[in-house]
């Protein structure tokens, strides 16, 4: 039997390494490999390297370069800003803001800090598209909510979050009240590679940000924080990234994400464009199989995302069917979970348990070709009438109201 | 190293059909029969309408992720089931879990009805060689609706007094929790009394059963998970 070629459409996990970005960090590892807190030459050419690597992400945040800190990742760069701010404001305020459909790098954290008492926390809705509404959160704020956490781009589903608005009411009510809370903080993990990280025009005072999801190395991430803003350390030792994350540098990573940024916001217009036509063909295929619905936002939508979800097919099902077709995707069936309930996210939307059993995210790449697409296409119907034939369940289409 | 989450079929754990770990962060790929079994069912139903005299048992539903039914053809003299077919919505090890249980209950002739009413979630995953532990949860609607479907077949057969209905033994006097549902919630993977009662509530309304709470959450976790 042939081996089906394979065809990757998991991005939204993670990314392979673009070559470029590899040979770019290769010397960092055997030749430039001295500490850069070390006085001695070796280590001052490993700190110049460094310094430049946070140059070049603070002029694509618009920022300054101490506003950026690296951390381990994303999930580290979240519980840094998370803990950071909520326990170094304690005095000024209990009362955090985040949406339903964060990633579980902020949602579990800040669950945490409510069952132990340290927060007050206000979950927003999300519309059928996966959208904060800004009006919502405008009723949300209170003279004691110190931080907002909303994420840029939604991981499972693609809707891209209205953050500079939400900014913006930040920044009335701060005038209002004469106050300079609450700050604002937004994962954008899922974005770094397609949306504008200005913060100036996102109005935010920290992002998270990681190289995996963007053609760079695991284990490197970045959290920009606001020039003046206090925060508490979760990682306490040498001092270095201005005290407020200790731990010699991972230099090679650095290197790694600065050159992935770069590459990958200076080439996001045209990358971008060509994403979402195919973007756009996957989804329209796919809908022509019965019993389907687009999860997420036909517009406020991440160029590399599709969810759909599929009526009677349990997502897990499906995958192991492509998987065996050499099509690599996820779900956000329960059982393809550590839990027993499925996404969170598909369920904030407002889909029932069933349609969300059968959700299935593509997520498109830069190696993602027009042939690629057609062939999920072509297999795709097969596969679900497989399954739906082996269930025993025939959902109405009420489920997806 | 292999995975210990999963137990080759040769290995004296799976030979006690038990999930060696309860670790739910790995572990997480099929054994070559689970493969087999979810690519190539064995016995699914391709036509309702030839089993509509048949007995049928259905557990499950689509919310939770897992729903299954079963036909049996029943011999009137042997009591053996001669013919077994099945239908199920659920991921990779629910559908295996199915295609293996069907083929089990139908071998070498047929298992009698009593002697398939025993068939437990263990002896199918031991035949499919182990099941990651976060699936375990997965493999366990199959024999119970099998002995659906055979109640369902006395039934209809006016054989009233052969009819088990599967009552658990009442824990929670006030809300009415038997320790069947404690198993289930176990099987779904509380391994905790906080876990448990998050799923099931027990406790809440009659503390005073929670010793008793506790020690049949240890002795499931146990019988399914393995002892730690």
């Amino acid at each position: 039997m042939n081996e089906p070629k394979p065809i990757y459409l998991d991005h939204a996990a993670t990314t392979y390494v673009d070559e470029r970005v590899l040979n770019i960090m290769l010397p960092y590892f055997s030749e430039v490999f001295a500490n850069p807190s070390s006085f001695h030459t070796p280590g001052l050419r490993a700190k110049e390297v460094v310094t430049e690597a946070r140059s070049t992400i603070a002029k694509l945040f618009n920022s300054r370069d101490e506003e950026v800190i690296f951390t381990s990742g994303g999930t580290e760069s979240d519980n840094l800003a998370l803990f950071g701010i909520i326990r170094a404001h304690a005095a000024k305020g209990k009362h955090v803001i985040t949406s339903a459909i964060e990633h579980h790098a902020i949602l579990e954290p800040l669950l945490h800090l409510k069952k132990k008492g340290e927060i007050e926390l206000t979950i927003l809705p999300v519309n059928r598209e996966g959208l904060v509404s800004v009006q919502d959160f405008e009723q949300a704020l209170r003279p004691d909510t110190i931080l907002v956490s909303i994420m840029m781009a939604n991981n499972e589903i693609g809707t891209i979050e209205p953050i500079a608005d939400i900014g913006r009411a930040i920044l009335v009510w701060r005038k209002e009240k004469a106050t300079p809370y609450p700050y604002f903080h937004t994962d954008a993990c899922q974005a770094a590679g397609t949306l504008d990280l200005d913060v100036e025009k996102l109005h935010v005072d920290l992002m998270t940000v990681n190289a995996s999801k963007a053609y760079g190395p695991k284990g490197i991430g970045i959290l920009y924080v606001r020039r003046g803003l206090k925060l508490e350390p979760l990682v306490i030792g040498g001092g270095q990234e201005r005290n407020i994350r200790s731990g010699t540098e991972n230099v090679p990573g650095i290197i790694g994400i600065a050159a992935a940024l770069k590459f990958a916001q200076d080439e996001k217009e045209i990358e971008n464009a060509r994403l979402t036509k195919l973007r756009d063909r996957l989804i329209e295929g796919l809908l022509t199989i019965p019993k389907t619905i687009l999860n997420g936002s036909q517009i406020q939508r991440l160029p590399n995302n599709v969810n759909i979800s599929f009526l009677d097919i349990e997502g897990e099902a499906a995958v192991l069917y492509l998987d065996a077709e050499g099509i690599a995707i996820s779900t956000g069936s329960a059982c393809a979970s550590l839990s027993l309930d499925p996404s969170h996210v598909i369920l904030a939307t407002g889909l029932s348990y069933e349609a969300a059993h059968g959700s299935l995210r593509f997520s498109l790449g830069k190696r993602t070709t027009a042939e690629d697409i057609e062939h999920v296409i072509k297999v795709m119907p097969d596969i679900v009438a497989k399954l739906r034939h082996m269930s025993p369940v025939n959902l109405d289409m009420k489920y997806f109201a | 190293m292999s995975d210990p989450n999963i137990i080759s079929p040769a290995s004296t754990d799976a030979r006690q059909g038990d999930v060696v770990t309860n670790s739910k962060d790995k572990g997480w790929f099929y054994t070559d029969a689970v493969k087999e079994h979810f690519f190539h069912p064995k016995n699914f139903m391709d036509n309702e309408a030839e089993y509509a005299d048949a007995a049928m048992g259905m557990v499950g539903s689509p919310a939770c992720g897992d729903a299954m039914k079963i036909w049996i053809k029943v011999s009137p003299e042997t009591h053996r089931i001669t013919d077994l077919k099945w239908k199920t919505f659920g991921c990779g090890s629910a559908i295996a879990s199915t295609s293996m249980m069907s083929v089990m209950a139908t071998e070498n002739g047929g298992k009698t009805l009593e002697e398939a009413r025993k068939l437990r979630p263990q002896d199918i995953m031991e035949r499919l060689g182990g099941l990651p532990a976060r699936k375990v949860h997965c493999s366990v609607l199959g024999d119970k609706a099998l002995r659906a479907a055979i109640n369902d077949w006395y039934r209809r057969n006016n054989q009233l007094d052969h009819i088990e209905i599967e009552t658990g033994r009442i824990i929670d006097k006030v809300l009415k929790i038997t320790d069947h549902d404690i198993e289930e919630a176990v099987l779904d993977g509380a391994l905790t009394l906080d876990k448990v009662q998050a799923k099931t509530k027990v406790g809440t309304g009659d503390p005073s059963c929670i010793p008793e709470v506790e020690n049949l959450i240890r002795f499931y976790k146990e019988k399914y998970f393995g002892a730690e």
